[in-house]
């Protein structure tokens, strides 16, 4: 259980190992993400996040460890199902229905909380509005440019009804313009209610919105604590930058 | 969009008044046939277009449905025509098997596992004598002389299909049909229980294809294994009506089935009478071309490059 802050935790990640044949991808890692928190989850090339986000839905099965959703011990359930406890996850390279249109992308996702058309599309168009999507409703996904995919994803995702979101690297690609929305984007939806866990490259995204910071490296955890901590912890700088860097 | 609730209205309406009209016995069982592949056309399309899950075994489900129907009579002596409902569910108890099997495969190895599924079945009604007659088939007497109401069975069979599969893509199941197809693990993700959803566009596509079978039974009044379990007759006419018509578009497969029933009967009558006798053997190799012209300039078939196949008639209009 999480220290008494009395907060509960939205999602509890406990010694998860995760191995590929003989690979070691993720090892005993250990973390949680508090209510309304928005956690970032850093870590160099390859270093295991984009797996720990896999082992969360459950995309493939974990070694061993559990993974706890508001107290509830999610572990091996299917990815559906952990979609409709509450989990929404965006991906990293980005997966848009693509012979369909920006509103159906969403509205498909709308459909796992109704049941009806109308309230799905409904629903789907405040969540297009939200992402400030609305004006290319019509248009089919293959045809946005990235930023517009992103924003996709993040859609789809909050259609779901989350308590729980996943980012996967959603700044990556963006332009400088692009960048500064996705953060005011991701704060927004913090904003109303929904707790985030959020892997990122760009340092000028996860430092500005990230209240805690969990950093790993070869799949093990390095440090964890707020984010101008982290920036200089030395095990942090040696991963990122090589281990003269660390010395001065 | 007007327009097109205009032409449905017209081509229904004729469709319906057709064996009123026209007498002939020939052209009536042209049209029962086509009809019949409008179902099968279309249950294909629903699975394959629609979810994404392409089937080259829905000889399978066509023979069941055909054989359950058969089998009702020489063995239960119950009408066959109680056999066409039994027939449709047969094939879903069939599919349930198929899909609990193959759905664990994914794009080309769920098709190759289809394909393989049809074969089985065909042996086994082949081999399974006591039960089946083997090759020597079953025979009912036909319960109409007229082939009028065997017309309008058809017709209602296939605008019930159509239909329902038109009210299922416009639903939650539809999103959820097009979403797997696009992208099952993103599709997952949304919440979207991608085996449960593929099972039921199973479902749906093997009953109206096994309906066609029992109907199919009830009108030829003879099946054989090599006819209703056929692997180019059914399972690959099922795929060819599907991607001439037009792939993932409600109405394609029912041009489709007009179209290549067209097709098949010029060349098996030789142009009636009127080309030498051996063109009538070529009718596989004009499929084969006429998929090939498709796939290279209607990728997306007639009714799916509805617009294409438009502008260039418009085209060559002002060019001449």
């Amino acid at each position: 259980m999480p220290e008494e802050t009395g907060v509960m935790a939205v999602l509890e990640v406990k010694d998860l190992i995760k191995d590929f044949g003989g690979l070691r991808a993720v090892s005993n890692v250990t973390f949680h993400v508090d209510e309304g928190e928005i956690m970032g989850l850093i870590g160099p090339n390859g270093s295991g996040k984009t797996t720990i986000f896999n082992c969360i839905t459950s995309y493939f099965p974990i070694t061993s460890g559990r993974v706890f959703f508001k107290g509830t011990n999610i572990t091996g359930m299917k990815t559906h199902q952990i979609c409709r406890l509450g989990i929404g996850r965006t991906f990293q390279v980005v997966r848009p229905l693509a012979r369909m249109s920006v509103l159906d992308n969403v509205t498909a996702s709308a459909f796992s909380r109704v049941n009806s058309i109308k309230e799905a599309r409904s629903e789907a168009e405040r969540v297009l509005d939200f992402c400030a999507l609305l004006g290319e409703k019509d248009k089919l996904a293959k045809s946005l440019p990235i930023g517009g995919r992103k924003r996709l994803e993040i859609a789809r995702a909050l259609a779901t009804k989350p308590r729980l979101l996943l980012l996967d690297e959603t700044a990556a690609g963006l332009n400088p313009s692009e960048l500064d929305e996705a953060i005011e984007l991701i704060k927004k939806i913090r904003e109303s209610g929904v707790s985030i866990l959020i892997v990122e490259h760009i340092m000028k995204v996860i430092m500005s919105i990230s209240d805690r910071i969990h950093a790993i490296n070869f799949g093990q955890t390095i440090a964890e604590g707020k984010p101008d901590e982290v920036a200089n912890n030395r095990a942090v700088i040696e991963a990122y930058l090589g281990e003269e860097y660390a010395q001065g | 969009m007007k327009l097109k609730h205009v032409i449905l209205g017209i081509v229904g309406g004729a469709v319906a008044v057709f064996p009123l009209i026209i007498h002939s016995d020939y052209y009536q069982h042209l049209i029962i046939i086509a009809l019949m592949w409008v179902v099968i056309g279309s249950s294909w399309n629903l699975l394959a277009g629609y979810t994404g899950q392409v089937s080259f075994g829905h000889a399978m489900f066509f023979g069941t449905g055909a054989y359950t129907a058969g089998i009702f009579v020489t063995k239960l002596e119950i009408s066959a025509w109680w056999g066409m409902m039994f027939g449709g569910i047969t094939a879903m108890i069939l599919a349930l098997v198929v899909g609990w099997i193959c759905f664990r495969l994914r794009g080309p190895y769920f098709a190759l596992a289809t394909l393989a599924g049809g074969e089985i079945f065909r042996l086994i009604a082949t081999n399974w004598e006591s039960l089946t007659e083997g090759m020597v088939g079953i025979l009912i007497i036909q319960t109409f002389r007229s082939k009028l109401p065997y017309y309008y069975i058809a017709l209602a069979l296939a605008a019930s299909c159509v239909y329902v599969i038109y009210i299922i893509m416009k639903s939650k199941w539809g999103y959820y049909f097009l979403s797997i197809r696009e992208d099952q693990d993103a599709a997952e993700s949304l919440g979207i229980n991608t085996v449960l959803y593929k099972n039921i566009s199973l479902l749906v596509s093997a009953f109206f294809t096994g309906m066609a079978g029992a109907f199919y039974m009830n009108y030829m009044a003879f099946i054989d294994p090599e006819v209703v379990f056929s692997l180019h007759f059914i399972s690959i006419m099922a795929i060819l009506v599907g991607i001439v018509g037009g792939v993932a578009t409600i109405m394609g497969p029912a041009v489709g089935a007009f179209v290549m029933v067209g097709v098949q009967e010029l060349f098996r009558s030789s142009f009636f009478g009127m080309a030498p006798k051996y063109v009538s053997k070529a009718h596989a190799l004009v499929f084969g071309l006429l998929v090939i012209f498709v796939i290279m300039f209607l990728a997306n078939g007639i009714v799916g490059d509805w617009a294409k196949i438009k502008r260039s008639i418009f085209r060559l209009k002002t060019s001449s």
